[in-house]
């Protein structure tokens, strides 16, 4: 019963990001540098994001059949292990800032990698569960981890009572699933029943589950508090790092077991609209810039939705019909991610010690402050509303041509009424930021320095957002292929 | 110099020459304004030296595109960067890189703080227009068409006056909701065509490998005319342009009236009607309703506007009513008077919006009753708005006149009711400029503060003469532009009103013979027509 070796290269990324995690703790009582463990945690991301093409190289069923490795497990630990590094390089000089354990953060950095990467690779429910509950749990952690800020322990703990309901309802929906269909691998569950009640209530307890770890409408009521009592890295890798493994999760049942597609688009048709309203008209009404950008972020999930009820009405055409809407979740992901720890960076750094500047207000005038900060933000928000020459405009495009697409006009234009509301929230942060003179004490302190690390963030990812503004090409010939989900 | 782009680059290079300006703008330090001041005028003047090469690259009697560039840029979807420039967009460009080094000009004194920043954005918004103009691929198109917002935005909302920030998102929210429509519009086309390329489309639709139900060519022709009617704007969806207008620096108007207005003229002209011929048939009546009621509306209000700037606003929305009705009556020669409209009212109301920006950097107020009697203390000044007034109200051998002119002419010839009730518009406007002149500069100085006033600088005189130069030889060699825009608005209409019978149209007219293929005899033929009434 040993794994053969290709069965351990197909999971060799989750084992490198879980055992740099473990190094990490166990290293704690013996090194004292701080900035050690930051560097560990970048060799271990990075260590499991170069193991990712060890696993793309080798594709195919693992362990018989509980993990799949397949373009589709491919690019998402590639996007795991970016968001990753990421938020461990901009974490540093806020852990720093904020007197808090660096080992233990960047553990847990690391086990949330693994989780997702076991989340977006998984091809058995069971494995699946355990992937969520590792990445859940290191987030319910991360998200207390400020622990003498009441609002960190808030968010922590809202968090983890949600989402451990949240999580039973998805076991719940595994036990039906199997009683349906007597497998919980979705490789075996081609001859499924889609008629049958018990299927129908089993995935809707799945897709219950999922909506609530992607903060899709009506269960996202607890994004904003979370987002907002969180350390800021931390909310920056819960948008884009967990969000994505869901989303993985998601598409791959619903998009690829035959018994679950068809019948699922209205589900989504409704969740993506309701999605979308509720993130974006709460948007309108913030004024603390990081539960503005958690609002955009339940805004976004709808936007994503919508491509899955692309997915979900062309799943059954079997030309290869439904393959851009598949590209369209997948891109919109990697330029949402990039974004998201972007401007969250950026949030983090202006947030200052004890995360104290975060209302409109001190944002105000950061144009002359800071030109270079307002500029990357400001770019950040064009991609979020989707304007040209950024990564965020291909997305919403290719999420736009998905819909119309399938001949889903409505939702195309009920996205474009969604898009315009969005702007006006955005615009607003850029108005305040250029437009806007600040208060007199705010205009006297000195600009923040952004150090090192926290620049290097920013470049990749403003480089990134351009670069995929204007070049979407390689990354679009990649995921474009019909047999994305190995089947 | 034309050997330079002998590899038929011109076209890019007219969209990018002004973001290497921004861009080497933006590596210099701010606080030398006079050196930011000059590198910025030295860009757009180049830029306006190379535009006038596009008049050698387009041949007369050419109704194709010309200086084509076309080059894969995305694959799947394909998407390509393709430019051309024809008889339409010619002129147009040319006007923006004109209009360009005089909003700099303009600015010269009386933006003084973020200078750096805002000559970035003006050379900016440049590079957005240009590239509407000269975009052949509708994904493209939409690229740009978006980009110019920012720019935009930024010139209202830093520079502006009091009210700027509400104006500036105002101005980005319209147009967005506008534009997101036409992107869904855009999609659905690339659906049913498997392209985004505007030549290869229009060809489809015209030998009808492309076929569109009535229905959904009817909803894409919305899509498309919503979004270019906010910009336009046309009535009801012009009300974010007196606000935009008023807030907006005098750079800012005079490139918002001058070019972006036009954008979505052009638009119809370049995308509705040779797209959806039938749906704009359909659609022509009730277009030319609201063109009408935006033409007199337009006038009425400006007729009682007590702020000279939104006065000018509003007379805008009146005069691109005109060419919004020349373009859905369907004649070449109303079509021609459109495109001509559009330059002229580009330079006519430029000319206004910056002698209202002049009043307004020595007085800080636009309020007609803070001025009066200014003819007094500054008489070239009074002159120059009067030659400014005139060609905006259409007075003939200025240009104001050749537009509307050919517009009613061919209006007159589908439609005479149409025309009759525009007519109105030309009376109105006489009405609301003589009179807020009279009351601006005619009489006695009723305000202390106004005795004073220094007369048009240096500066000031050698902008307003070089506009006042550009009216009168608009007016007078009008057929210098006719000549070169007949072919392509002739295209445009043979796609619309294919083998119309042309003296049917309506009874009594003269009959001229038209000989459908040689667009060069029609466009030679109208020429007496303007030239008799002089």
């Amino acid at each position: 019963m040993f794994p053969r070796s290709d069965d351990i290269l197909r999971v060799l990324p989750e084992l490198l990001w879980c055992g740099f995690g473990m190094l990490a703790m166990l290293m704690q009582p013996f090194v004292r540098a701080k900035r050690f463990y930051t560097g560990l945690a970048l060799v271990g991301a990075l260590a499991g994001t170069a193991a990712a093409f060890a696993a793309g190289a080798t594709p195919g069923e693992g362990f018989y059949g509980l993990i799949q490795s397949d373009v589709f497990s491919f690019f998402f630990r590639l996007l795991i292990g970016l968001v990753s590094v990421l938020v461990i390089l901009a974490a540093d000089s806020y852990l720093e800032r904020e007197i808090l354990p660096f080992a233990e953060f960047y553990a847990l950095v690391l086990f949330a990698t693994a989780g997702m990467g076991v989340l977006a690779s998984a091809r058995e429910l069971l494995t699946a569960f355990i992937g969520l509950e590792l990445s859940s749990i290191s987030s319910y952690i991360l998200a207390g981890f400020r622990r003498d800020s009441v609002k960190s322990s808030e968010a922590s703990l809202k968090y983890f009572l949600l989402g451990s309901f949240a999580t039973a309802f998805f076991l719940y929906g595994i036990a039906l699933v199997y009683g349906a269909t007597g497998t919980t691998n979705l490789g075996y569950m081609d001859s499924a029943d889609s008629g049958s009640t018990l299927l129908k209530l089993g995935l809707s307890l799945i897709l219950i589950g999922l909506g609530f770890k992607v903060a899709a409408a009506p269960f996202q009521i607890w994004t904003p508090d979370v987002y907002e009592g969180a350390p800021t890295p931390v909310t920056a890798l819960f948008s884009a790092g967990p969000k994505a493994a869901a989303f993985a999760l998601l598409l791959r049942i619903f998009g690829s077991v035959p018994a679950a597609t068809h019948f699922w688009f209205w589900a989504f048709w409704v969740l993506a609209v309701l999605t979308m309203f509720a993130g974006n008209l709460g948007a309108l009404l913030q004024t603390n810039v990081k539960r503005l950008l958690a609002y955009s972020s339940i805004a976004h999930a709808g936007y994503i939705l919508v491509a899955f009820a692309a997915v979900t009405f062309m799943a059954n055409d079997l030309n290869g019909g439904a393959t851009p809407a598949y590209a369209a979740v997948l891109f919109y992901l990697l330029s949402y991610a990039l974004v998201k720890i972007g401007a969250f960076t950026i949030v983090s750094e202006i947030g200052g010690a004890g995360e104290k500047n975060l209302t409109l207000d001190d944002y105000a005038g950061l144009a002359q402050r800071q030109p270079f900060a307002a500029a990357a933000l400001s770019l950040f928000l064009l991609s979020l509303l989707g304007l040209p020459v950024t990564a965020g405009f291909f997305g919403k495009f290719y999420i736009f041509k998905a819909a119309v697409n399938s001949h889903l006009i409505w939702l195309a234009v009920l996205m474009g009424v969604n898009s315009v509301i969005g702007a006006y929230y955005y615009l607003r942060l850029i108005v305040v930021m250029y437009m806007r003179d600040g208060s007199a004490e705010v205009m006297a302190a000195a600009p923040v320095r952004f150090p090192m690390a926290v620049n290097v963030v920013l470049a990749i990812t403003v480089i990134g957002t351009v670069y995929f503004g204007l070049f979407p090409n390689q990354v679009l010939n990649f995921i474009l292929q019909p047999n994305l989900i190995a089947r | 110099m034309s050997a330079l782009f002998q590899g038929g680059h011109l076209l890019s290079i007219l969209i990018f020459f002004p973001a290497v300006g921004a861009l080497a703008l933006l590596l210099l330090r701010g606080d030398d304004h006079i050196f930011i001041r000059r590198i910025a005028l030295i860009v757009s003047v180049a830029e306006f030296l190379f535009s006038l090469l596009l008049l050698r690259g387009v041949p007369l009697g050419s109704g194709d595109y010309r200086l084509v560039e076309y080059g894969a840029w995305i694959n799947s979807p394909p998407i390509h960067y393709h430019l051309g420039v024809d008889g339409i967009s010619l002129f147009l460009v040319i006007l923006t890189t004109f209009l360009t080094p005089i909003s700099i000009l303009a600015s010269w004194s009386s933006i003084s703080h973020r200078v750096k920043e805002f000559f970035v954005m003006l050379l900016m918004l440049e590079v957005g227009v240009v590239g509407v103009f000269l975009s052949l691929d509708l994904f493209l198109f939409f690229l740009f068409w978006e980009v110019m917002l920012i720019p935009m935005a930024m010139l209202i909302g830093i520079w502006g006056h009091e009210r700027r920030i509400y104006a500036a998102v105002k101005f980005v929210l319209y147009t967005m909701a506008g534009s997101i429509l036409m992107l869904v519009g855009i999609i659905w086309l690339y659906n049913a065509s498997g392209t985004f390329d505007l030549p290869t489309i229009q060809q489809m639709i015209q030998t009808g490998t492309l076929v569109l139900e009535p229905h959904a060519e009817m909803l894409l022709f919305l899509a498309f005319f919503v979004a270019f009617a906010v910009k336009v704007p046309l009535f009801p969806l012009h009300t974010w342009l007196p606000d935009a207008h008023v807030e907006a620096p005098t750079a800012g108007s005079v490139m918002l009236a001058g070019v972006l207005l036009k954008m979505g003229t052009y638009g119809m002209i370049r995308f509705c009607l040779p797209l959806f011929p039938e749906a704009s048939r359909r659609a022509a009546p009730w277009v030319a309703a609201l063109a009408i009621i935006g033409i007199i509306y337009g006038a009425l209000v400006a007729l009682v506007q007590p702020n000279l700037k939104k006065l000018v606003a509003y007379s805008s929305v009146s005069h691109l009513g005109f060419v919004v009705l020349g373009i859905f009556a369907f004649r070449t020669i109303s079509m021609q008077g459109a495109v001509y409209q559009m330059l002229a009212h580009g330079i006519s109301t430029g000319a206004l919006f910056l002698l209202v920006g002049m009043l307004y950097d020595r007085r800080h107020t636009f309020e007609i009753s803070e001025y009066g009697g200014l003819a007094t203390p500054m008489p070239k000044m009074a002159a120059f708005f009067l030659f400014a007034a005139l060609s905006s109200l259409g007075l003939p051998i200025l240009n104001g006149f050749v537009g509307e002119y050919l517009i009613l002419l061919g209006t007159y010839q589908s439609h005479w009711q149409w025309a009759s009730w525009a007519a109105l518009g030309v009376i109105l406007s006489a009405c609301y400029l003589l009179w807020s002149y009279q009351r601006v500069f005619f009489g006695e100085v009723t305000h202390a503060k106004n005795k004073t006033l220094p007369d048009a600088s240096g500066r000031e005189r050698f902008i307003l003469v070089t506009m006042s130069l550009v009216m009168l030889w608009m007016g007078i060699g009008s057929t210098y532009f006719t000549r070169r825009t007949g072919a392509s608005a002739q295209a445009v209409i043979d796609v619309v009103e294919p083998q119309r019978p042309y003296e049917a149209a309506v009874p009594g007219e003269p009959t001229i013979q038209r000989s459908v293929n040689s667009s060069q005899v029609h466009v030679i033929r109208q020429k007496p027509a303007v030239e008799s009434v002089r």
